[in-house]
This record gives C-alpha cells, sequence and structure tokens, in this order.
C-alpha cells in the first residue's frame, strides 16, 4: 500500500479533537484520480495551507468540502462526528464557508444583494436595515472601503475578492474559512491586505484552509502545511516545525514533498522562480520591430479604455507588460493584434503602418497574438489537436486544395508541432478540450511560432500552469528573442516578468504609468508604478 | 381630421389598445420573470394557446368568468411543466423544446376545437365591466380606461408587485442569480433547479391567463391559432423591458394600440384593407427591435443549462 508519506504523523502529536477532520477521502473523475485516500485535520483558529502544483487535487479538495462534490469514499468529521456534506447548503449550515478561486459573485447585483443571496424569507420582504448594519460590522473587521449599494461588477478584482470573504462569512456561525488560492489577482498591497485580514480572522476563532501553489504564501501565512501532488497527501509541516525552522529549510523540505525525486534540479525553478534563465542584458539587438504611438481607445462597459499609450520593441527583445489584470493589458494586445479598433496614434510594423489592416494581413507580416483565453479565443474545444493546429490558415495550401481537406499533411504538420513543442496528447486525433491547460499553451505556442513570426504578444502566457510547463513556456519565448523575435508578455506576475525581460512596463487603468529597465531591485519600483494611478484597489 | 378626433374613435381606441394589451402584459410579465431566471420561454405562444382553450372550455361549460381564467392559468402552467421538466430538470434544448411546445399547443388545440365545437361555434356573453365609482364618469377616459374588466386592474398591479419581488425579496434575487451567475447561486445554498422550475412555471402561469383574457373578454369564444403571433410579441416585450417589469406595461399598450388602430378606424368609418393594418403589430416589432434592440439586456445564463461543478 501506498499511502500518504512523509511527515503526516507528526499531526498526531497536537492533543484535542480536530475542528474538521478528513480521513481518507478520494474522488475520481473519469480518467483521473483526483483524490487518493487524503488524511486532513484542522483546529479551531488556525490556518491550514494546502500546497500542490495545478492538477494536485486541491480544488476537487475544497469541492469536496463545500459540498460541490461527493467524495467517492472516506469520510468527514466535523467535531468529532461524522459528517456528509452533500449540498453546498450543507456545508453553509456548518459554518463552512468558501471564496472560490473564480469568484462566484453576481457581477449585475449589488455587493448587499450579492451577500443576501440565499437568505431565508422566500416571498416577504428583505429586511434591508439589519442587512446593511451587518455588512457594516464586517466591513469594519475587514477594512473595506467600497459601499453596499455599489454594482458588483463595477468594483476592481481586490474589491470583489473581499466581497467573496464577507460572502463567506455573512451567514452567522461560520468556523471555516476555505480561501481557493486567493492571491491570483492581488496586488502586493492587495496580499498584504489579506495577511491581515486572516489575521484578524484567526485571531476571532476562525479556521482558515488556504489553498496555493505558492510556497512562500504557505510558509507565510499558513500553521500548518499540507502538500499534495497527484491527488496523494505527500507530506506535511507541523506547527512546531514551522516555528523552528529557516524558511530556506522549510522551502528545501516541501520541494521534495512537491516534486519528489527531481526535487534537487525543479527546487531552483520553484525558489528562484524565473530569474536563472535571462537573456544577457548587453546582447544585441536589432532594428526597431513594433512601433505603439500614443494609442486611445474608447472605454465601454467591459473594456478598459487606452490613453496615449506608447511602446517600442526591438528585434530580439522582450518587453513586459506588469500590472493588475484588467488595467487595459488585455484591449492593448487586441489592438496591436487587430481585433479591436483604436482611436488616432499609430501603429508600425517595421515602420510601416499597419492601422488599417486586419487581423490576418497582420499575421501575413510577421504578427501574432497569443490570446490568455486559450479555450475560448485561442481554440475550439470540439476540433482535434491537428484542426486546431491549422485553425488560422483554414482553406490555405497545402492544408487545404481546391477547398478539399488534406487530411495527411494536417495531421503530419500537427505532429511535427507536437513532437516539437512536446505537447502531451493520446494523437492528434484527439479533441483538443481534453487536454490540460499547459498542453493547450504549448500547441498555441507551437502554431504561432511556425511560419517565422517577427512580433509576438504573449498575453498572461503562463497563467494557470504548473511551474513545468511554464519554465518550458518561458524557456521558448527566451529562445526565440535570442533568435531575433521582438515579444511582448503580459503577465501579472511581476517575478516572472523580471526573469524574463529587459524592459518592463507598467500598466494602470489603461496609462503606461511608466518603464524600467530591468536589473536587481526592479520589483519595488514596479510595484509602486502599479499602484500609482490605480488607487482604490487595495 | 377631426374625425380623427373624436370622442367615439377615441374611447374605441384607448379600449381597444387596452383589452389587446391585456394579454401581452400577463405573459410579458411571466416571460420576463423567467427569463430573469435564465429560461427563454420560446414556447410562450404555446402556453397562451393552451390557456385559450381551456379557459374556453370551463367558461362554456361552467358560465363562470372566473374559473374559466383559473383554468387558463392551469393549462399554461401545465405547458411550462414540460418545459420546466424537460429542460430545466434534464437540460434539454430550450429553443427546441420551445419550437416543439407551440406544436404541440397548436395541433392539440385546434384539433379539439374542431372536435367538440366545429359544428356549434358557441360564443360566451359579454364579459362583466368594473367601472371605478367616480372616475368612470370621466370623458373618454371613464369610459375606456376605467370601464374594464377588473382582470385589466389585476394586470396593471401585477407588474408592480413583479417590480418588488424582484427587488426587494429573497426569492427575487434567487431569480436574477440564477438567470445571471447560477453558480454563485448554487454556492450560496439555493437550488438552481428549484428557482428555475419556479420562474418557468410562472411564465406558464402568466401566459396561460393572457391566453384566457384573450377569449373570455377579449373575443368571447375560442379560435384555432387565435393568438396570432401574441406569445413571441410577449417575448419582445419582456427582452425589451430588460428586468424592469413595469416597462412591460408600457410595451404591452404601444403593442396594444398598433392591434386595436384597425378596429378605432373602421367604427368612424375609414376603411384599410385590414390586411395592412394586421401587419401593423409586426412591424412595430420590427422598428421597435431596430430602434431599441441595442440596449435590450439579457441575463447572462439565459438559455444555458446548468450543471453544478461544470464551468
Amino acid at each position: 500500500m501506498s499511502g500518504p508519506t512523509g511527515t503526516a504523523s507528526t499531526e498526531s502529536g497536537t492533543s484535542g479533537t480536530p475542528l474538521l477532520e478528513l480521513r481518507g477521502i478520494s474522488k475520481s473523475f473519469p480518467g483521473v484520480l483526483a483524490n487518493d485516500r487524503i488524511d486532513l485535520e484542522l483546529r479551531a483558529g488556525e490556518v491550514h495551507a494546502l500546497l500542490g502544483e495545478n492538477g494536485a487535487g486541491k480544488s476537487t479538495l475544497i469541492s469536496i468540502l463545500s459540498g460541490m462534490y461527493h467524495p467517492d469514499a472516506g469520510e468527514i468529521l466535523f467535531e468529532g462526528s461524522e459528517v456528509r456534506i452533500d449540498s453546498p447548503r450543507t456545508a453553509i449550515e456548518l459554518g463552512i464557508g468558501t471564496v472560490y478561486q473564480h469568484l462566484t459573485l453576481v457581477p449585475t447585483l449589488s455587493v448587499l444583494e450579492n451577500l443576501m443571496l440565499g437568505s431565508e424569507g422566500g416571498f416577504g420582504k428583505l429586511d434591508l436595515e439589519a442587512e446593511r448594519r451587518r455588512f457594516d460590522e464586517l466591513a469594519e473587521l475587514l477594512g473595506v472601503d467600497f459601499s453596499p449599494g455599489a454594482r458588483t461588477g463595477a468594483l476592481a478584482l481586490g474589491q470583489q475578492q473581499q466581497v467573496e470573504i464577507m460572502k463567506a462569512l455573512w451567514r452567522g456561525g461560520s468556523r471555516i474559512l476555505i480561501l481557493d488560492e486567493p492571491t491570483s489577482m492581488l496586488t502586493p498591497q492587495g496580499y498584504e491586505d489579506l495577511r491581515n485580514e486572516v489575521k484578524h480572522l484567526t485571531a476571532d476563532g476562525l479556521s482558515v484552509v488556504l489553498i496555493t501553489h505558492k510556497l512562500h504564501e504557505a510558509i507565510e501565512l499558513g500553521d500548518r502545511i499540507s502538500v499534495l501532488r497527484r491527488g496523494r497527501k505527500v507530506g506535511a509541516v507541523s506547527p512546531a516545525e514551522l516555528r523552528d525552522q529557516s524558511e530556506e529549510q522549510l522551502s528545501e523540505q516541501i520541494v521534495g514533498m512537491m516534486f519528489g525525486e527531481q526535487a534537487s534540479e525543479l527546487g531552483a525553478v520553484e525558489l528562484e522562480p524565473v530569474a536563472a534563465g535571462r537573456l544577457s542584458p548587453d546582447r544585441k539587438l536589432g532594428e526597431v520591430a513594433l512601433t505603439v504611438r500614443d494609442i486611445d481607445l474608447e472605454p465601454d462597459d467591459d473594456v478598459t479604455g487606452l490613453n496615449q499609450v506608447s511602446l517600442k520593441i526591438r528585434a530580439g527583445e522582450i518587453l513586459g507588460i506588469a500590472g493588475v489584470d484588467g488595467n487595459g493589458q488585455r484591449e492593448l494586445a487586441e489592438v496591436v493584434a487587430g481585433q479591436r479598433r483604436h482611436v488616432g496614434g499609430e501603429l508600425l510594423l517595421f515602420d510601416q503602418d499597419i492601422s488599417g489592416l486586419g487581423v490576418r494581413k497582420r499575421e501575413r507580416r510577421g504578427l501574432r497574438y497569443i490570446t490568455d483565453d486559450r479555450l475560448g479565443e485561442g481554440t475550439v474545444g470540439d476540433l482535434d489537436v491537428a484542426m486546431n493546429s491549422v485553425l488560422k490558415q483554414i482553406g490555405s495550401p497545402p492544408f487545404w486544395k481546391r477547398g478539399a481537406e488534406r487530411r495527411d499533411e494536417i495531421d503530419r504538420f500537427a505532429e511535427d508541432l507536437v513532437e516539437r513543442f512536446d505537447v502531451r496528447t493520446p494523437s492528434v486525433q484527439t479533441r483538443i478540450a481534453n487536454l490540460s491547460g499547459g498542453n493547450v499553451q504549448k500547441l498555441l505556442l507551437a502554431r504561432e511560432f511556425s511560419g517565422d513570426p517577427k512580433v509576438v504578444i504573449f498575453n498572461k502566457p503562463t497563467h494557470g500552469l504548473d511551474v513545468r510547463t511554464a519554465e518550458f513556456v518561458r524557456d521558448r519565448i527566451r529562445e526565440a528573442a535570442s533568435g531575433g523575435l521582438a515579444a511582448l508578455v503580459i503577465s501579472t506576475e511581476i517575478v516572472e516578468l523580471v526573469g524574463l525581460c529587459d524592459r518592463i512596463a507598467v500598466m494602470s487603468r489603461g496609462v503606461i504609468t511608466g518603464e524600467v529597465e530591468n536589473r536587481p531591485g526592479v520589483e519595488e519600483e514596479i510595484g509602486a508604478l502599479m499602484i500609482a494611478r490605480a488607487g482604490g484597489n487595495s | 381630421m377631426s374625425d380623427l378626433l373624436s370622442q367615439d374613435f377615441l374611447t374605441a381606441l384607448i379600449s381597444g389598445a387596452l383589452v389587446a394589451s391585456v394579454p401581452l402584459l400577463f405573459a410579458s410579465l411571466g416571460e420576463l420573470i423567467s427569463e430573469q431566471a435564465g429560461v427563454l420561454n420560446v414556447g410562450l405562444e404555446g402556453y397562451m394557446l393552451f390557456g385559450a382553450f381551456l379557459s374556453f372550455v370551463i367558461a362554456y361549460n361552467t358560465g363562470s368568468e372566473l374559473l374559466g381564467l383559473l383554468g387558463g392559468i392551469v393549462a399554461g402552467a401545465f405547458g411550462a411543466l414540460i418545459m420546466a421538466v424537460l429542460c430545466v430538470r434534464m437540460n434539454l434544448d430550450q429553443i427546441v423544446i420551445g419550437i416543439a411546445i407551440i406544436l404541440l399547443a397548436e395541433g392539440s388545440t385546434s384539433l379539439l376545437n374542431d372536435a367538440a365545437y366545429a359544428e356549434t361555434r358557441p360564443s360566451l356573453g359579454t364579459p362583466s365591466e368594473f367601472a371605478i365609482p367616480l372616475l368612470k364618469d370621466i370623458p373618454i377616459l371613464g369610459e375606456s380606461v376605467f370601464s374594464q374588466h377588473w382582470i385589466v386592474y389585476v394586470g396593471i398591479a401585477l407588474a408592480f408587485f413583479v417590480r418588488w419581488m424582484l427587488l426587494r425579496t429573497s426569492a427575487g434575487l434567487s431569480l436574477r442569480a440564477a438567470g445571471e451567475q447560477p453558480q454563485a447561486l448554487d454556492v450560496a445554498g439555493v437550488s438552481v433547479v428549484k428557482t428555475r422550475m419556479l420562474a418557468t412555471l410562472c411564465a406558464g402561469a402568466l401566459g396561460g391567463l393572457g391566453g384566457a383574457f384573450l377569449v373570455i373578454v377579449g373575443a368571447g369564444s375560442f379560435t384555432p391559432f387565435i393568438t396570432q403571433g401574441a406569445g413571441f410579441i410577449a417575448i419582445v416585450i419582456a427582452m425589451l423591458s430588460r428586468g424592469r417589469a413595469p416597462w412591460t406595461i408600457l410595451g404591452s399598450i404601444l403593442f396594444g394600440i398598433s392591434l386595436s388602430v384597425a378596429t378605432a378606424l373602421q367604427l368612424i368609418g375609414i376603411s384599410i384593407p385590414t390586411d395592412y393594418v394586421q401587419m401593423l403589430p409586426f412591424i412595430v416589432v420590427i422598428v421597435v427591435l431596430v430602434l431599441f434592440a441595442r440596449r435590450s439586456y439579457l441575463p447572462s445564463a439565459l438559455a444555458l443549462p446548468y450543471v453544478r461543478g461544470e464551468r
């Protein structure tokens, strides 16, 4: 039997009944064993960090705790007695509140309405007075600065997350707060706020389950850490160990658990996330490949406007765009790619104006855009890998001849891409929707890198990928840049940009608030620029 | 020109418009509730037909208007139950099932009508009026607006009740969340399926009531296809109201006027070929859509089935 190993046994050292205990929880989906006999315990007033790569089974586990999935085997004990959490309502009644990674707010409702959602009362009149008082109480506890009547969709992402936390605590008697990757869209300042909020809440006796794939967060926020890998719990760090060991020792130990035998080499990747392979800043760059000058874009309900955006990238250079998600990065990328019309300003590709050209014409001139919406905009889920690899060339030779599809050509082309970019797929005839996010991204990279691109815009190229795939993607970007590609990399992870780029521009509310040369210690400067004009995003 | 503004003409026009607009008002209110919860009732026309036929059968046989109207509600809700089970519970396609319901309603009501009443062609007596004291004495308006069947006033009151229900009750919040972001409702511990089924039944009940009104107060008898596209017009009204119930009154009256203009014109002796006049409501639909469709707002999850855990 290959049950959980590592230092799990140290947990039994603490006395008293745990608030929540999981025993041997298993859950499988067709073809995947997402959770394999997981044991876990949570004590009152404690932060239990669940750490693991993408696909380690963290999200499945919390879905079980919050009543969205039912485990195939195993038992859940709440204050020592067995419970069955068969629906979200049961979870709420037990006092388990969950903040999901994908926000579950209704954007068209006001903050207060979102909080009241699901309250009893049917057709009776809602007691707005009392609800507003409750809001004020929680607002003070969490230190939020928006009004209960604000339209939720109009709040900044960090604020929406605060609404989520309020929602999780809204029904009286909350005992456990589950936070699923809560920092994925926060600014450094937002992270500090979250840290304080968690401290306040645990001081009040609330227990927190924190799901994260970031090592430093687990160490900083957790009182206890459990490490998941491929659906199994592969190790744990007890409160005593967390107290007594240095951060380096802990990191080393945990990376060992996360990656098993390959830990030594990958450890470097995880700890020094991306700085390792940075291209020499002294290398020789080519001519200016892309010029964006004074571009404006009208804002709209769900479009962030652009205001006088200017950028320049030389051949062989990597320019990063930092900023909190939703500050106009996507719009800028779409304007350059030709998917969105800008007003005013100039758009030059090797000194030629491309403002009037459509997407396809820009592509023929060597400009490519790799979207962050991989499944929506980048691929057609129902088509197979092969067809997706020629998606942008439908109808053109050699893949089509007089309108007839030439399957052999398409398959051969796709097989070559799959091979070169190490896309893990059973065959090129597999539906692309069945591939993991990392493999879809690899195929997109392969597709856009084929046919000799000159300028490529990468929109959050490693978003949601596990460490290894993310590093693979960054390596390919570096490799292409050293071969003369001008790369524009949009990312919300500052460390990633620091490890990748020659220069980093920062966007906030559709404006470039500054541009810095990449040098040691540049992170703080970037952080400051990110919130320079973002204002309310705390 | 003065003929056009004569008392007779105005009374006929306003009164006719009101009568024509009430079925639209009920049906569009029902559809609005259901759309807020994420269910698009393409089959609204079918619910109305079911309601129209059953209410006629009951009113004719019992002689009771009230029982007839209740029968309409039940029959419409029955049509919506098919929709709720197949689409909300079993996640079948809302548009396909909606079309099937229309066809079913058209076929079955025509057949049953032919079987039972083709020979006799019976009709109901004059509908009762409820004149509001004092207000009924106002010239023109007194006769046209304030001397109507009581159900007319119920319809108008209902629009404001629906508005209050959507904005100020817990049930209304659940409805809106079910149509906009059903996952949020689910994690809040409220059943998306139950919420949507209830909303769909509302659409059926109100659509059926609209159909019943058409027969009992409007025509006085049932004829096959009596709804003449009213269900579709009601869907348009619901969409243009963007979830704000009182707007359905305005929309319904606009279409009601276009439906009643023909009768009013004939009354004062201006005769336009009826074919042209009957086209009017549909021309109005097109004009309204061209002018305002950009401003219509549909809930994000409209017509999409909800499966827990699927994104």
